[in-house]
Order: C-alpha cells, then structure tokens, then sequence
C-alpha cells in the first residue's frame, strides 16, 4: 500500500499490459479452435437462431467477434462514468476493421484483466493505453477477412480492402459480407502479428471525427443501466450507518426500533478497518436491510449507535490548514533542486511571496453509489457495480470474504459519474458481505449524505510560493512549497509528505525557465479518507503556480502570455530526473516516449490567444484571465472572460481552450470533456467546500456541499483541438487544472483583488 | 401499509405502500421503473423529476399519499417510442456524458415546453436551474431544448 496512487502504480506496466493481452486472446484462441467448440469470448461460439439456423460466431481477439448474420460485436472493456470511452475505444477497433459503425454491437465487458487487459479507468490512460492495441484488434480481424476472401476469389489480398463489415475487391468488382466468410474463418490460423498493418492514419473514416456516443438514445429514452437499476428477485435493500468520524468503532448498538419499521428484515454489523481506513475497504458500520430503500432508510434512522469516536475525534479542518499554511514558513524536505534559490532570494532586487489555499472536496456524482451483490451458496459471488476499477474490486471482495479471484464475477453497469470516486471498491465489499450475511442478493443504497460524509475527498492543500526577480526585472527564482495530506496516508499513516507522483502532477514538473528553482514539502497528517478527484493535485498546484505567474507578470510589466512563451524557452524536451533525483515519475510512462515538449505547450498558448483574442480591448465590465497547464501528458491552455451583471454576480460568458492530445480520437468528446471540465472546475473554484469539525464532515448534501448550476455556468466554452499525428493522451482530466487560475486571474483583472484561496466569493 | 391507485404513464398501477413512501422509490422499488433516478432526496437536484398533470416535479419528495388521481408521466412514458422532440434533439446535440442527471433533464425541459413553447435563454436558465448536471452538459441541455422549441 506504501506509495499508493493507482494513476500510477503501474509505472512501466502499462507497455507491459499493451502486449500481453494480445498474446493472451492468441493462446486462447489457438487453444480453443481447436477443440473447435466453447465459448463465445475465446473464440468460436455456436449458436442456433431463426429461420437461417444455425448462427457461427467468429473472434479473432477478445474484442471483436462477428457471426454469420453479420452483426458485428465489439467489447467495451473500460468503464463508461461519462467519457464516451465505451464509444471511443470500439471506433478504434470499427475504423481498422472496415466495419458498418451504424449496425456495431457493443458489449461491455465483465472484470476480468487476465482477458481483457487494464481495466482501471483512471487517470486518463484509457485512449493513451489502449489506442495501439484497440488498432491491432481491428487491423488483426481485417487482415484475415482480406485473406479469406482474397483466397475465395483466387486474387491477391491486396486487390481487397474492407468497408461497410464488407470485404470489397478494388473496382467495385466483388463484395461478401463478413458473416459470409464466418466459415471460411474458422479454419484459418490467426495471422503472424507482424504479417499485420494497421491503416495510416489519413486512412481513418470515424477517428478523428464527431461521432455520437453510443448510449445517447438510451440515456435519452430511461433505458440506460446504472448501478441502482439492476434488480434480482429477492432482493433486499440495505442502508449503513457507517462510522461518523474515520476511524470510529461501534461499541454497543440497540436496533429494535429499526427492526419494527415496516419492510426492515434485518441488521447486519460490518467491521471496519478502523485507522488506517484504507483504500479498499469498508468504514465500520450498522446494515439495515429491508424489502424496499424506503423502509431501509427509516430503520437506519431508527437506529441507536453508541461509538467510540476514536483519535479522530477532535479533528478540525480549518484549524490544520491554518497550521499547514504556516508549515511552509519553515524549511520543507527538497524535493527539486535547481541552481541556489537562497542565493537568488538574497540578491533579489524585488520578492513575491504568496500562500494558495484549497479546500477538500467531494466528487458528488451524480448517481451515489449503488452496489448490487448476490452470493451463492456454493461460494461464489455475482456483482454489478459501477466500478471504475473491477479488478480491484474483485481483489477487495474476494480478500473480505475469504474466497478465490475466480470466484467474484463482476459486471459492470454504466456510472452515474466517477471522477476517481468509483476506483474505491468499499461500496463492492459492504454489498458482498451483506449478501454472504443475508443469504439473499443485496443492493447496498448510498443517499447523497452517505456520499458526501464518506467520501475520499481530495485533499486540501497549501501552496507557498515565492518568486524573486533581479533589478532588470527577470525572475530569478521559484520557490513552491507545497503541503497536503497525501493519498498513500489512507493506507499508511507514517506517509506525511506528498508522494513523488503527486508532487509529479503539476508540481515538480514546473516548466519555466528559470535559474533558481527550489521545491519543498513540509508534514502533515490524514485526518480522514484522502483519495483522488479528477486531475487530482494539479488542481492545487496549478491554481497555485498559476495565479503566481500572473502576479509575476505584472510585477514585471509584461503580459502573462508573452511571459509564459518567452519563459518556456527554446523548443525543446524537458527533463526533470536529474534535479528531482529521479523522482519524477512522467504519469507512469517513460519520458522518451512521451516527452515534456515546450514546443507543444507554446504552440497551444499562442492558438488560444488567437482563438479568444486575447490582445483585444474588452468593453468596460468584462476581464479575461489566462493559464496553461499540462496533465495527465495533454498540453492545455485556457482563457477565461468573466463580467459582473447588474447584481453584481459574476458570470462567465466565455471560455476558450486550446488542446494538444496528440491523435484525437472522438473529436466530439474530446470537446464534451473540455466543456464538463470547466463546468466541474467553476464549482471547485467558486462553490465547493468540504470541511471537518470534531471529525465529522459538514456538509450534507446539495444544499451545502453546492455545484454550479445552469445559470451560473460558463455560456460558451470554444475548444480548440490542435492537429497532431503525436500519440494520443487524454482528455478526462486535463481541462481542469488551468481553468481554475484563468479564471481566479480574469477575477483579478475585473475586481482588483487576487484570489488566494477556493472556494472564492467575490 | 395502504393501497393505492396510480395512473403512470396513462396506465393505471395498484401498489400498496406506507403512505410516506415518496413516489421516486414506489417507481423504482415497487414498479420497477428504473428510469427515473435518485440523487439527493431533498429536492436539491432533479435526477428524480416526473410530470404530475404536466407539470415537472421531484418525486423524492412528494409521498405516495399526496400523488392523487393525476396523471404521472416518467421519462419511460414520455413518448412511445422515444421519438419526443427533446429526446430527438437530445441525440442531435449527444448531450449525455455519463447520463444519469439526462431524464429528469428532459422531463424538466418538456414540462417548460408544454407551458412555454418558445423560452428565452433567461428562461431556460430558470427552468433548469433545479437540475444538476455534474459532468457539465448545461450548455448543449440548453441548445438541445432550443433546437426542439424550434420545431
Ligand atoms: S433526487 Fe429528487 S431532487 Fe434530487
Ligand atoms: S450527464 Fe452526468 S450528471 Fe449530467
């Protein structure tokens, strides 16, 4: 558990992952072919159907399989939480193979990464990890197509190509659907994959384009399934009193009136971890279990709970963060080394120094969680969830009930929302050890209050940075200081500085040229569940370091997109190993391949300058502020317009991003997630707040813990997308970190008054 | 326990329930209508919205007792074949990210339209502003509602 980030945790694995998948469904496959019988997902499946008969399924990879009514399948592996990644990654595999994107099945696939590959949706590697493999899959199933039909029309496959799940020979001469050549298939061997060429890119039809997601007339029609709707006969409905402040324990409990609420069955304890509480596991808690979610919430309400509190007890938020800011008064561990920043500080004709402050937050999806479970009586467990990572999931469960990885199924619904909320498997473990107690499938029901009070909140934070510039007004040096309770502390309470991969998020990869660079972070203590929340610290350290350059800017007279260009430097390749000590950790990929290029990062400043005008003279009443910020390997920049109307509230009529995610893939989401990032980072920035007192969180639901709503939001978010043939990256995360300072700087050029800590009123 | 008699999406539904159970969980628990969804319970965020005689409301937090003989039309029943116009435009602009707010999203906008069949922006802005989105799809919700007032 020590240093647990899960964005990283397969550092240098994710190659690893990228091949082994492939080797996998080609042993599977051989192996099954053979026998020329079995399932549908390793391989061949016979299945009878309708007039026609029998139905021959064909699967060249465990992502695509095609039968001879030639419906073509395609899985979704990742899980959809609102990215369109269950669309995204089937386009890949639907483009290569030549296939009809109009008649395309989609499955989503069980948990299962010995099948499957990565399943851990997080972190925004899902496009990055899986878009050679996804081309692979397709180029793999195309290749054998042209091969059988080459063969059956006695030409060279290269005489061949496919297009609408058809293999066509060139000059409309002949064509045979994909199911017609299902037989043919069967007998053939999967090809050499070096015999196989994916397509250039500038062959693609649907990659690079706006195509609609697949879920889109579900969602819009009621038909969609989350988490909640599933429904098994016998259910039971349980709600959990779960422990007020981490930590807590239950020391005696009276349920009686709970049991004589109508519809309540039962009341089941679960234990807790008590401290440290863990990632993957339940809080202490009392189940109540009843025959609908009503009468489960009123037999919760009715039921008396004595506690000990535990060493959380006393805990008050605002009063440690006051103590964290002043931490960074004292020298922190280093953590970056650049030059000598005291020496600069010493001959600095001019010094800013400045403390940013966050709050926690809660990720509120929209769909609290909701875990269905059913254990079997011969051991086994099935589950549905909304899991953003189903092999933790099925790891938790299977440790909490003492049973076999082989004997947790887990399937996966759609999410109402994660945002890394869902990556924790705690709401999976309480529904399967509820069912195990029952005896009967259990859905485990979590209210907004539940969400909000129990969360993995991202963590609030500290930033002290101090600048310095010499006499001719070049800044000299850059001192950030940054505390927070980290993620790995959850697990281990000994953790008391930020780890290497969070300091890596916006932090330690500071880019600018500047001779003196110093970074340092001081101790402090988890108090309650820390986990992460889309874009995770860079939120607070590119709020930070970006408002601080644009106070530096204008300590210097210069304007803060000029700055930020002539501070990237030449065009070149960043390398930060050697002044972190080797710590950086480049979002778990090697940064040869996938390099910190100035260049890149200039190029998408300069376009969102030209996209919003930036040099243009605004009417009196409206500012705009800017910041980029690269994440999750995506170069960003932002310019927010803000205005106060005749209320005096402020609203934000534009927001304009430029983008670099290297190949785009699903151009329309790539546009949706940059417009959904800047609505979820006005709230950060202007609503949001979680905060503890005696321990216990204050907020409760969407009353107190508030996310903007339509007439506050950004009006017209422009997204840029920048042309590029560079490997993909994504798109999750990446909006929000720059729109909080672009913001936060527009505030300040409207108003005067710098904003030094979220959430800001003005 | 009581029985009550409910007509839902033009089709009457005996259900015996205790009188405090809110409509949103005599749909989903005891009809099994999945449709309509739970995000708060208080009335804060409009995942649960249903029309009662066409006017939208939040089904968490009005109980069975108080439903009445009106007519509840849910996101299931707002068109036969999920051919409304919103639900048509909804598609066109692929409003949805992760989906679960979009019901109760078009369930508001379609009670807006009947009363109002050509909103401004400002009153869009105040019909919807019940409505949470967490992902952020304000602004094609808002274009989606104005290409189907178009029609
Ligand atoms: S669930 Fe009814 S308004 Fe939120
Ligand atoms: S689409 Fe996810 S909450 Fe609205």
């Amino acid at each position: 558990m020590k240093n647990f980030i899960p964005v990283f945790k397969d550092k240098n694995k994710a190659s690893e992952d990228r091949s082994k998948i492939f080797v996998a469904s080609r042993r599977d496959f051989l192996k099954i072919g053979s026998l020329a019988t079995g399932g549908f997902l390793l391989g061949v499946n016979f299945q009878c159907s309708g007039p026609k008969g029998e139905v021959v399924t064909f699967a060249p990879n465990v992502y695509i399989s095609f039968d001879s009514d030639n419906q073509v399948t395609l899985i979704a592996h990742r899980s959809e939480m609102g990215t369109g990644i269950r669309t995204s990654l089937p386009m890949i595999m639907a483009d290569e193979l030549g296939a009809d994107w109009s008649k395309i099945k989609i499955v989503q696939a069980e948990g299962d990464e010995d099948k499957y590959g990565n399943q851990n949706t997080d972190g925004s590697f899902s496009v990055r990890m899986f878009f050679e493999p996804m081309r692979k899959a397709g180029a793999t199933a195309r290749h054998m197509l042209i091969q059988a039909a080459a063969a059956k029309w006695g030409v060279d496959p290269s005489e061949c190509y496919t297009e609408n799940s058809e293999v066509h020979l060139k000059e409309s001469r002949k064509k045979v659907t994909f199911g017609d050549l299902v037989q043919d298939l069967l007998v053939m061997p999967l090809p050499d994959p070096a015999a196989v060429k994916s397509k250039e890119l500038s062959e693609y039809k649907l990659v690079g384009t706006d195509v609609a997601i697949y879920d889109a007339k579900d969602i819009a029609t009621g038909k969609a399934v989350f988490g909640a709707d599933v429904d098994l006969p016998n259910m039971q409905i349980a709600m959990i009193a779960r422990s007020p402040v981490v930590g807590a324990k239950i020391i005696s409990y009276n349920d009686a009136k709970a049991l004589a609420v109508p519809g309540v069955n039962q009341v089941v304890k679960i234990e807790g971890a008590g401290i440290p509480p863990g990632l993957d596991k339940p809080l202490e808690g009392l189940a109540v279990l009843a025959s609908n979610t009503w009468a489960a919430k009123k037999g919760r309400e009715a039921l008396e709970i004595e506690w000990d509190l535990g060493p959380n007890q006393d805990y008050n938020s605002t009063a440690q963060l006051e103590a964290m800011a002043k931490s960074t008064l004292q020298n922190g561990k280093v953590r970056r080394e650049r030059g000598n920043f005291n020496a600069a500080k010493s001959g600095a004709a001019k010094t800013l120094d400045k403390t940013f402050k966050i709050p926690f937050y809660a990720h509120a999806t929209m769909e609290p969680i909701a875990v269905i479970a059913d254990y079997k009586g011969d051991g086994s467990v099935e589950i549905w969830a909304p899991s953003q990572h189903p092999q933790w999931a099925r790891g938790a469960v299977a440790g909490a009930l003492g049973i076999e990885l082989s004997q947790v199924k887990i399937n996966v619904t759609l999410l109402g929302g994660g945002f890394g909320r869902k990556s924790k498997p705690d709401g999976v473990v309480e529904a399967a050890l509820l069912s195990k107690a029952a005896k009967t499938p259990v859905r485990v029901q979590w209210t907004r209050e539940d969400d909000l009070h129990h969360d993995f909140y991202h963590s609030h934070s500290a930033q002290r940075i101090v600048a310095t510039l010499d006499g001719s007004g070049k800044l000299t040096g850059w001192n950030q200081h940054s505390v927070f309770p980290a993620i790995g502390a959850t697990g281990n309470p000994d953790e008391l500085h930020p780890s290497d991969g969070e300091l890596g998020l916006g932090c330690t990869d500071f880019p600018f040229d500047v001779p003196n660079i110093r970074i340092e972070t001081h101790e402090s203590k988890a108090h309650t569940r820390i986990g992460w929340l889309r874009s995770v610290s860079n939120i607070n350290h590119a709020f930070a370091a970006q408002c601080m350059m644009d106070e530096i800017a204008e300590a210097r007279g210069v304007d803060p997109v000029q700055q930020a260009i002539e501070l990237l430097g030449e065009d070149r390749d960043l390398n930060f190993a050697e002044e972190t000590g080797g710590k950086y950790e480049n979002y778990g990929e090697k940064i040869e391949d996938f390099p910190w290029n100035t260049g890149r990062m200039k190029k998408v400043i300069q376009a969102v300058a030209e996209k919003s005008n930036w040099s243009q003279n605004l009417a009196a009443g409206k500012a705009m502020g800017f910041a980029a910020h690269k994440s999750f390997l995506t170069y960003v920049a932002c310019v927010v317009m803000v205005e106060k109307d005749a209320n005096g509230n402020l609203n934000i009529p534009e927001v304009h991003y430029a983008v670099d995610c290297g190949v785009g893939v699903n151009t329309d989401r790539i546009k949706s997630q940059f417009e959904g990032g800047a609505q979820f980072a006005t709230s950060l920035a202007m609503t949001s707040a979680i905060t503890f007192d005696k321990g216990r969180v204050q907020q409760h639901n969407f009353d107190s813990y508030q996310i903007i709503r339509m007439p506050q939001s950004p009006k017209k978010i422009e997204v840029h997308i920048i042309p590029s043939t560079e490997k993909p990256t994504g798109v999750g995360e990446p909006p929000v970190p720059p729109y909080i300072p672009a913001l936060a700087n527009a505030v300040y050029k409207l108003t005067g008054k710098r904003i030094y800590e979220l959430p800001f009123k003005i | 326990m009581e029985n009550y008699t409910l007509t839902i999406n033009g089709k009457k539904q005996e259900v015996s329930a205790e009188p405090d159970m809110p409509l949103l969980w005599v749909l989903r628990d005891l009809l099994n209508m999945k449709g309509t969804k739970f995000g708060c319970g208080q009335a804060l965020c409009g995942a649960c919205t249903v029309h009662l005689d066409d006017v939208a409301i939040r089904s968490c937090s009005l109980p069975i007792s108080e439903v009445g003989a009106g007519n509840i039309t849910t996101i299931e029943g707002l068109s036969e074949k999920g051919d409304h116009p919103l639900q048509e435009a909804w598609v066109e602009h692929v409003v949805p990210q992760c989906g679960y707010c979009q019901g109760g999203q078009i369930m508001t906008a379609a009670a807006l339209l009947k009363q109002n069949p050509t909103p401004s922006e400002a009153e869009i802005e105040a019909a919807m502003q019940g409505n949470l989105c967490r992902c952020g799809t304000y602004n094609r919700i808002k274009s989606a509602i104005q290409t189907a007032a178009s029609r």
